[in-house]
């Protein structure tokens, strides 16, 4: 699972879609591996545009990431190669293989294996 | 034609093998007109589309649109995502997209440059397979393209979705499992995979209810694809009804039998 996936998640309770702290979900016991991708630096660009940037930084101090601007980058910040760079190292070359995702609003936590989350509910709360 | 992805890593013991209704798909997204509508909805510049698909099983659906994102979206920078409900879905999906990929790769470097080894195309990229009931654990607004072949026969009941607790304890293990619990695991996990109970239309009903929510409200899309005995009509009626702009097309069918499309792909959207 790459980490750029946690910007698209959040906690599968439907309670908690609405609200603010069910996003984004926060890690807990991660192992992360590399895994090499092309780097292109307009999928980089395309990808920052999409990105909700607060949940990204959140999830960069979460894991101790270095290098990962606190603001969005916008203008001449795009053009430059290493922070571009250092953000497909982060979004698209990270993977997680095991740890939680854990809802910051009802705290249900999701297991992920093998690099694959699983977001089934318990039958008590489907 | 563009080939059909690999699948020959999958076990098909409790996951849908493809057929017709997969092969639909394909054709259905990479037609000269669904691929000119997709292409001038999606044009660069612009942000990175999120394909999503649900319930995506072998994932040769998915690693299809991801290999060809390029003929298809006109852009080689798609972030592809999937859920489906067996966990080893989510598995083999990884594996056969990560091979799509591959493959495609090597053979646009054959017919672009017949000399020398010049670097790989880049390509557009999977994200991650999310064991999920359909569109759960998505963010609202988020999803471009959402892709959809429902489990559609109309049935007397349909099965009940794994709990977090079943998919653990089934899945994984299958070597200390008696041969009739083997069976009875896989006779169910098959039945996630076709069984629509009423009009083979109760989960494809729930789909349709999150597309508002969980398509991105300027450009979203879906593609779901309905049978004959689904009512394709009444459902397209249904979508029209939901107020919004909301519209709903048939933009791929697999022929006509006595007067019925056995099959058809509905694309609903906004403009």
């Amino acid at each position: 699972m790459k980490l750029l996936t946690v910007n698209f998640l959040t906690c599968a309770i439907k309670a908690c879609k609405g609200s603010p702290a069910a996003f984004p979900l926060h890690f807990r016991d991660v192992e992360l591996e590399l895994q090499d991708v092309d780097f292109q630096p307009e999928f980089i660009r395309n990808i920052i545009t999409r990105v909700d940037w607060e949940g990204l930084n959140k999830m960069a101090n979460e894991l101790n990431f270095p290098n990962i601007p606190e603001m969005k980058p916008e203008g001449e910040a795009l053009e430059n190669d290493q922070l571009l760079k250092d953000l497909h190292r982060f979004l698209l070359e990270t993977q997680v293989a095991e740890g939680k995702l854990i809802c910051g609003n009802c705290g249900h936590e999701y297991m992920i294996k093998e690099g694959i989350a699983n977001f089934l509910l318990p039958s008590h709360l489907v | 034609m563009l080939p059909t992805p690999d699948t020959s890593h999958v076990s098909f013991d409790t996951i849908y093998e493809p057929s017709e209704d997969s092969y639909l798909f394909l054709d259905a997204l990479s037609s000269a007109s669904e691929s000119a509508w997709l292409k001038s909805r999606f044009a660069a510049p612009s942000a990175s589309p999120l394909l999503l698909e649900v319930g995506c099983g072998s994932g040769v659906v998915l690693g299809f649109v991801t290999a060809n994102s390029e003929l298809i979206f006109g852009r080689r920078d798609v972030l592809a995502l999937a859920t489906d409900v067996n966990r080893d879905a989510c598995v083999a999906t990884q594996k056969t997209i990560q091979k799509a990929v591959v493959e495609r790769q090597v053979e646009s470097q054959d017919i672009e440059s017949p000399e020398g080894t010049p670097a790989k195309k880049p390509t557009s990229v999977a994200l991650s397979a999310v064991t999920g009931n359909l569109t759960s654990p998505l963010r609202p607004g988020t999803i471009d393209i959402l892709l959809f072949n429902p489990p559609y026969v109309p049935t007397e009941e349909s099965p009940e979705i794994p709990s977090s607790s079943t998919s653990t304890s089934t899945q994984g293990d299958s070597a200390n499992l008696s041969r009739t619990a083997k069976f009875e695991r896989d006779s169910y996990y098959l039945s996630l995979t076709y069984a629509g109970g009423r009009d083979g239309m109760e989960t494809t009903d729930k789909l349709l209810d999150a597309i508002p929510e969980v398509l991105d409200p300027n450009r979203g899309v879906a593609y779901v694809l309905l049978c004959a005995q689904n009512r394709p009509e009444e459902v397209k009626g249904r979508i029209r009804e939901w107020g919004g702009g909301w519209k709903a097309e048939t933009v791929g069918n697999s022929g006509v039998q006595a007067g019925w499309e056995k099959l058809v792909i509905v694309r609903i959207w906004r403009d």
